[in-house]
């Protein structure tokens, strides 16, 4: 077992890392604004120079960004629950899509008249006014939800709960799929207004400007929240419950509420990705939430590294580069260049397969993902976890032994 | 001996596991202020009837009241309590079908009936978690009890060390007791969220305080050791101020000198003391190392295969046959 | 022997509730239910249900296997089952069969051969899974082997996906589907007989297996308690590889029959079936192979049930919905034991 690492600090001034380290920590919003805020002017910059003008123009890419940005937000969320309070959620795109319904009811003619309320024809063109409040609602809807789903099945074990919200994962999009009169079944719902701010008017499909600045801002926002949350003393549950329940709850912790928070959280933000997602798509079908979805995501965290939320955002972004600008352009690539085998090779199709790899990969070899959490590092890497002494004699299916 | 009151009364206890009863109707109190032993063969029903006291387990049969206050005792008509949550649900739900309002079911759509009947159901659970004493009076008056889980026990003040140790391996020792002051503290969720300056000072002061329970345990200057990383004898101390965080009225200490040498066992009871005189904690400790239940106790009670066969000072427990017995077998004729 | 009258809810020790009595209560009740099921179905959906079951059942052995003994739900489980499918398809498809082979001698002969060769290279694949993919993680905590499972899944769908496309791939029925036996008025086609018929020995020869053999006392006492298991000298890795190769080979020939049955498969089957067959071997009991058994055939019957009724297409969310309502009110499922009896 390696002491080396846990050596106190040297007495002296501490070096420029550790107190830019220090600072960064005491005033991370600071730091995540300043961030995000560098982020965010360098990507538009890179966008409008060779050689990336090379594959498409800058309005493009910016609206690839925002895209990604989707992805980001969906990666924050499932972090949380995954990465930080370590329950396998493998059906978060029903929350995704629950936001997106959500924000179509709201915003859409068919919505509207299935819902019995009146705001796109009271709004008219300012319908998309609503966005804004959605985002709200649209979190607590998708919260509500993830509560409802997680009150009766968060006791289970880890398995079972990455079954149950497996199946709560198909079921949502069917039901979405055949509740025809309700939903529109498989022609999904089309007319959702775009976002409107007084002063800008509507957002449009030909601007992308607007939607990335919003964007910016969701993920700037979400990442302070998470961060704040996790160095918080709802934080330091969830790390103990992650650890070793039974040990947690014998100090205090109601480990289900605990647990429930994390998993409204989880869902809240997917929500917001959906409220955002419907109203750059303006329309919601079924079949945008499927376990792939939810797959990506999940592999997003696991590859970006659980339990940092900056990493994860960082593997979000990338992989999505990677699904929807790399393979592409891989392909574009082997057919001009004529490779005799790899020419015929559909790389978008290969996309899963590599996942699969990846994933299995990263499992063997490097668990914390490619920005490790350093907690999570020690976590993953323990040479012989012993099994905690559950003073249990009967076989269990739920965590607290048989409650 | 009874000029004190009893912190903790267990009236016939008993578990049974199928057709194994593993504590049989024990009767068992703890004087408020005094160090109490619990001995007894292996086998003898003490972890089990830990696991119970602790609310690992629910019992058979039988109660336990801490602190004046019923928080253990068998079940009762516990599936009622989904019926609770679900009902104005569904009431709204009846009502407004039967009212004609298109409600969720019929074609015309999702009303704010049905949003409503969401609404209930999120309320009900906040006031679980926000008041949960309202709660389970509530629920009591519908005749539906829901025994005791280890969280609530620790919030009753109840707090408890691992036969196994089970810190918190990767987090340091000043983070495993603040996990511990976790029931002391206030901080919500908006405190997380907004970082407000009363969050911020409470994390301050508990900082202050956890490091004053690892002086207080004998720990001082190894606050930001990684758990894993501390001696055996450290990590002991570590579980016991990480249980003490809490602050607990009663303190349970499960074998808490397993392999420690003899000085070091000397340190432990000598702690345990300080616990007593101290801080004015009842202790019950389950211990095989007979140094220190006779060293230390007030009170010894003994258990053998779910009964209680011996009760008294650690002198008249260790002259009585029946202990003898139970650990030695009968003498040869 | 008085129990002391701890409680007044305490059971009636009396022969009521003796096992004897239980056992005669569950068959009467599981009776009921058949004949109910086949006259509200009729008799040509009932063995539809009895046929899908089968599969499923089969399916869910190797699910439940595995639970059983390492604690880890295998999702790539149902993908091996699917890989069966078209394994099967391939044998035969490159032996020249593409149809109905009417002659008995041979159609036993090509029968025996592809169950044989389907379930080997299945159990092989198996094993291979496990050891590359599950055995370096068993002790790592228990997130990294269930994504792991994952990425293995997707693995072999895209392998799949890569050699036969997204589209269905049609498979060899080569037991002919126009041979029938006529019960009353009623035309039940023999491969449905077959299908059951293998799927029962299948599961009988599996309970004896793991009730009678070295080998299978070997499974069951690792899955008890490894640590204790081996120290009595129970190779713990053989017998968890053996544990797969069974399951696989299982899953294998639930590939076989579904292509016989079917017709047709898609590289996405293990997905869904493999959800669903999860759902039965919770049903059942996870751990009891025997309940695996029984799940599958109720899953079996709610999905045809669900298309009789008229919900084909809410079929998969009604089994799913199944599982989180087992999951959520009794996890030991029905013949596990009574976990944490709220007592």
């Amino acid at each position: 077992m390696s002491v080396v690492q846990d050596l106190p600090a040297p007495q002296g001034t501490p070096g420029f890392r550790a107190r830019a380290a220090d600072f960064g920590g005491r005033h991370r919003s600071t730091t995540i604004i300043i961030g995000m805020a560098l982020v965010g002017a360098i990507l538009p910059v890179l966008a409008s120079v060779p050689p990336f003008t090379a594959f498409q123009n800058q309005a493009s890419w910016m609206d690839g960004f925002t895209n990604a940005g989707v992805f980001v937000l969906l990666a924050l969320g499932l972090n949380l629950v995954v990465g930080v309070a370590g329950l396998l959620d493998l059906g978060y795109a029903a929350f995704f899509a629950i936001g997106s319904y959500a924000y179509a009811y709201a915003a859409s003619p068919f919505g509207n008249e299935v819902l019995g309320i009146n705001i796109v024809a009271t709004l008219g063109d300012q319908a998309g006014l609503i966005f804004w409040p959605m985002l709200i609602i649209g979190a607590l809807v998708a919260a509500a939800f993830g509560i409802l789903l997680g009150a009766p099945t968060l006791r289970l074990r880890g398995d079972y709960l990455a079954i149950v919200t497996l199946g709560f994962g198909e079921i949502v999009p069917i039901v979405f799929l055949n509740a025809d009169a309700l939903t529109n079944g498989t022609n999904g719902i089309g007319g959702i207004a775009r976002p409107y701010l007084p002063g800008i008017g509507s957002f449009s499909a030909m601007n992308p400007w607007p939607y990335y600045v919003t964007m910016l801002v969701l993920v700037t926002v979400v990442m302070i929240f998470c961060y704040r949350l996790v160095g918080s003393r709802i934080g330091r549950a969830w790390e103990a419950i992650r650890e070793d329940e039974l040990a947690a709850a014998a100090n205090g912790i109601n480990t289900v509420t605990t647990k429930l928070l994390a998993f409204a959280l989880g869902a809240s933000t997917a929500g917001i990705a959906g409220v955002f997602n419907a109203s750059k798509l303006t329309v919601v079908s079924p079949d945008q939430f499927t376990f792939i979805i939810s797959f990506t995501v999940l592999a997003m965290v696991v590859l970006g590294g659980m339990g940092n939320f900056w990493g994860v955002a960082v593997g979000a972004f990338v992989i999505y580069s990677i699904n929807n600008v790399l393979l592409k352009t891989l392909n574009q690539f082997f057919d001009t260049v004529g490779v005799p085998i790899l020419k015929d090779i559909d790389f978008i199709q290969l996309q899963f397969l590599l996942y699969g790899i990846a994933l299995v990969a990263m499992m063997l070899l490097r668990p914390e993902g490619l920005f490790p959490n350093s907690r999570r590092k020690r976590e993953l890497h323990a040479e012989m976890t012993l099994p905690g002494e559950d003073e249990m004699t009967l076989p269990e299916v739920t965590e607290e032994g048989g409650r | 001996m009874s000029d004190r009151s009893d912190i903790l009364v267990a009236d016939k206890v008993t578990r049974r596991f199928g057709g194994l009863v593993a504590v049989n109707a024990i009767d068992f109190t703890i004087p408020e202020g005094t160090i109490v032993s619990l001995i007894g063969p292996n086998g003898a029903g003490k972890t089990t009837f830990f696991n119970v006291l602790l609310g690992i387990i629910d019992p058979t049969g039988g109660t336990i009241e801490f602190d004046g206050r019923q928080m253990i005792a068998r079940p009762r008509r516990v599936g009622l309590e989904s019926l609770v949550w679900v009902s104005p649900s569904i009431l709204i739900v009846l009502v407004s079908l039967a009212l004609g309002v298109t409600g969720v079911l019929s074609g015309g759509g999702i009303t704010l009936a049905g949003l409503a009947a969401v609404g209930f159901l999120i309320a009900t659970l906040l006031l679980a978690i926000v008041r949960p004493l309202w709660y389970q009076t509530f629920l009591l008056r519908l005749g539906i009890f829901r025994s005791a889980r280890p969280n609530d026990m620790v919030q009753a003040g109840v707090g408890r060390t691992f036969q196994n140790i089970r810190l918190f391996k990767n987090m340091t020792a000043v983070e495993n007791v603040l996990i511990g002051m976790h029931t002391q503290m206030r901080a919500t969720l908006a405190d997380g969220f907004l970082s407000t300056r009363r969050a911020r000072r409470e994390e301050d002061v508990a900082d202050r305080r956890a490091q004053e329970l690892l002086t207080l345990v004998g720990l001082r200057g190894i606050g930001n050791e990684l758990a894993k990383n501390l001696p055996y004898g450290d990590q002991r101390r570590l579980e016991i101020a990480r249980a003490l965080a809490s602050r607990p009225k009663l303190l349970l200490l499960d074998e808490p000198a397993a392999g420690m040498n003899p000085k070091e066992t000397q340190d432990l009871m000598k702690l345990i003391s300080r616990l007593r005189t101290d801080l004015g904690l009842t202790v019950l400790l389950i211990e095989h190392d007979m140094k220190v239940v006779m060293g230390i106790s007030d009170r010894v009670t003994v258990l053998d295969a779910g009964r209680k066969i011996a009760e008294g000072t650690p002198e008249e427990v260790r002259r009585d046959p029946k202990v003898i017995e139970a650990y030695l077998g009968t003498p040869a004729v | 022997m008085t129990a002391p009258a701890v409680n007044a809810a305490a059971p009636p020790a009396r022969s009521l509730s003796g096992p004897g009595a239980q056992l005669a209560v569950r068959f009467a009740v599981v009776g009921a239910l058949l004949i109910a099921a086949f006259v509200w179905m009729g008799a040509e959906q009932f063995v539809n249900a009895l046929t899908l079951g089968a599969i499923y059942a089969l399916v869910a052995l190797g699910y439940t296997m595995v639970y059983g003994i390492i604690e880890l739900i295998n999702f790539a489980h149902g993908d091996v089952f699917m890989v069966g499918t078209f394994v099967s398809l391939s044998l035969l498809t490159s032996l020249g069969f593409s149809g109905a082979v009417k002659d008995p001698v041979l159609l036993v002969v090509l029968l025996v051969g592809v169950f044989a060769f389907t379930m080997i290279a299945m159990g092989v694949v198996g094993v291979l899974i496990e050891r590359s993919a599950y055995r370096p993680l068993r002790n790592a905590p228990r997130l990294a082997p269930l994504i792991t499972a994952i990425g293995v899944s997707f693995i072999l769908q895209n392998i799949v996906q890569l050699f036969y496309g997204p589209f269905q791939t049609n498979a060899p029925q080569i037991f002919p589907t126009d041979w029938f036996i006529n019960v009353g008025e009623v035309q039940i086609p023999v491969l449905s007989f077959f299908v059951i018929g293998v799927a029962i020995a299948m599961m009988v020869s599996l309970q004896l297996f793991i009730g009678r053999t070295r080998l299978g006392r070997a499974m069951r006492s690792t899955a008890l308690d490894r640590d204790a298991a081996a120290l009595m000298g129970v190779n713990i890795n053989r017998t968890i590889a053996i544990t797969f190769f069974i399951g696989s080979a299982l899953a294998g020939a639930a590939g076989v029959t579904y292509g016989l049955q079917f017709g047709v498969t898609r590289f996405d089957l293990g997905f869904q079936a493999g959800l669903k067959a999860f759902t039965a071997a919770v049903l059942g009991g996870i751990g009891n192979t025997v309940g695996a058994a029984l799940g599958g055939f109720i899953i079996g019957f709610i999905e045809v049930g669900a298309a009789v009724a008229g919900y084909t297409r809410w079929g998969p969310a009604i089994v799913f919905a199944t599982l989180v309502i087992v999951l959520v009110f009794r996890p030991a499922g029905l013949l596990g034991q009574q976990v944490g009896e709220r007592a």
